[in-house]
């Protein structure tokens, strides 16, 4: 099959991949987004964003629908739900192939693969998943009225939602592998003040029990190694994010020790041509705007970079 | 009552029995304008230039007529949204519950209703 070339390959249709499209179909280089999932990333699991400037009050899914179109009106190639099998970022000409058997090329490549929501790794996790185990109190707390559910976590999120799901669930056993949470100390008190919640610190699930749905885990306290089990209805997972660089590992791309990517302030890889920006990046905030922000700057370098390729090739003729 | 997606929908009990009668293959999601329904509304989106001979509609998990599918036996056990049903001349084939990504659901179509 005929390998199609393209001046920038993005890899990731979140805000940090459409940003950067944009930037790049407006410089007038030919720019394909290549996404595994649907366009808008992460923004998409967000019920409100009030915190993009200029918006006061916007739907994740408008925002992303907003972003995709715009990054299509100005000429980007769009294609989701892919697979990338095949890499090769080493050489100048950079090549990928997909599972559906399309391959291209590029004279550079955007690494804008986010991030996503951790998993315990836990035996019954994914068979359970929907019959018992949630990672959405807003999406499925209601489902567990006057019913008794753990929530696996100590940052923020798990503690702010330990207490949220208090309005439906009659007993929440909050279970962290810890002896202390990471979570700011008024979502700890509000927590602990919580009559329907339970805490078992240094404590980790070690399996899912049941028949058509969940209705036991496995505890293990890490200090004793004791075993018990805990009859519930329901388990919430806020564990975190970790980047989504499982297709880079192993290869020529640097990954810090969290799998997570490193560049330089022009957000290059230590790939010549191969550029990153947004959520898997190597950094402290992660935000709709500064993966925004990422995307342009990686664009912008990606356009030089480009510019400067071209210049020495013409140079050479 | 209807999501405010560009799929087609299902507005009542009665219209999705319209629907799996007079249409061999049927794939339903019925959830919210929640995070773990949004993906598969945008999957299915997609599948429909690919899927020609199946018709992809949802529906409003919290409209009165969504027992038809809450009610399910197949449904039985879910707790998590969305619930997607798989019709095939009439009948569910299969069921999910909760996000799925796309070759989860490539998968079960071209398993219940061919490629
Ligand atoms: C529930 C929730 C609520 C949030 N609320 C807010 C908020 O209110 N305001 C705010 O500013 N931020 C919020 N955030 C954070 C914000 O959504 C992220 O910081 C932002 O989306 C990161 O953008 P990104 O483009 O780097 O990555 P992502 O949004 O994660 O997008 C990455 C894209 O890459 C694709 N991808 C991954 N791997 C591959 C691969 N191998 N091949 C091809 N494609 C791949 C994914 O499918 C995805 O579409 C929230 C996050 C969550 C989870």
């Amino acid at each position: 099959m005929e390998t199609v070339h393209y001046d920038s390959i993005i890899i990731g249709a979140g805000p940090a991949g459409l940003t950067a499209g944009v930037y790049l179909a407006r410089a007038k280089a030919k720019t394909l987004i290549l996404d595994s999932g649907v366009a808008g990333g992460q923004m998409i699991l967000t019920h409100e964003i009030a915190n993009y400037p200029g918006i006061e009050s916007i739907s994740g899914y408008a925002l992303s629908n907003n972003m995709r179109n715009q990054a299509k009106k100005f000429g980007c190639d769009m294609l989701s739900g892919v697979s990338i099998t095949q890499i090769d970022f080493e050489s100048e000409i950079k090549s990928l192939s997909l599972s559906n058997g399309k391959s291209f090329s590029a004279d550079t490549i955007i690494l804008a693969t986010g991030g996503r929501s951790r998993t315990l790794g836990v035996p019954g996790e994914a068979n359970f998943k929907g019959r018992g185990i949630s990672y959405c109190a807003t999406c499925d707390g209601d489902f567990f009225q006057d019913k008794e559910i753990a929530v696996v976590g100590g940052g923020n999120t798990a503690l702010e939602e330990a207490v949220s799901l208090t309005k439906y669930a009659s007993k929440v056993t909050l279970i962290h592998q810890f002896d202390h949470f990471q979570g700011f100390k008024h979502a700890e008190d509000e927590a602990r003040s919580n009559e329907k919640i339970h805490i078992n610190l240094n404590s980790r699930i070690v399996s899912f029990n049941g028949e058509d749905k969940l209705t036991s885990i496995t505890v293990e306290n890490l200090l004793t190694h004791e075993q018990y089990d805990i009859g519930l209805d329901g388990v919430f997972i806020f564990i975190g994010y970790e980047a989504n660089t499982d297709f880079l590992q192993g290869r020529c791309i640097h990954l810090n020790e969290r799998q997570e990517i490193v560049t330089d302030n022009k957000l290059q890889t230590n790939v010549p041509g191969v550029f990153a920006a947004g959520d898997a990046l190597a950094k402290r905030f992660r935000q709709i705007t500064t993966a925004v922000s990422d995307g342009t700057i990686a664009a912008l370098n990606a356009m030089e970079y480009i510019n400067q390729k071209k210049q020495k090739e013409a140079a050479h003729q | 009552m209807v999501l405010p997606t560009p799929l087609k929908h299902v507005e009542t009990a009665d219209h999705l029995n319209k629907i799996i009668s007079e249409n061999e293959n049927v794939m339903v999601c019925c959830g919210r304008m929640g995070p773990m329904c949004i993906p598969v509304y945008g999957i299915m989106e997609e599948l429909q230039e690919e899927y020609k001979h199946v018709d992809f509609r949802d529906m409003l998990f919290d409209s009165p007529e969504a027992h038809i599918i809450r009610n399910l036996p197949e449904c039985s056990s879910f707790m998590g949204l969305p619930f997607t049903v798989y019709y095939k001349n009439g009948k569910v084939v299969a069921a999910t519950s909760s996000i799925q990504n796309r070759d989860q659901i490539t998968s079960i179509l071209d398993k219940e209703f061919g490629k």
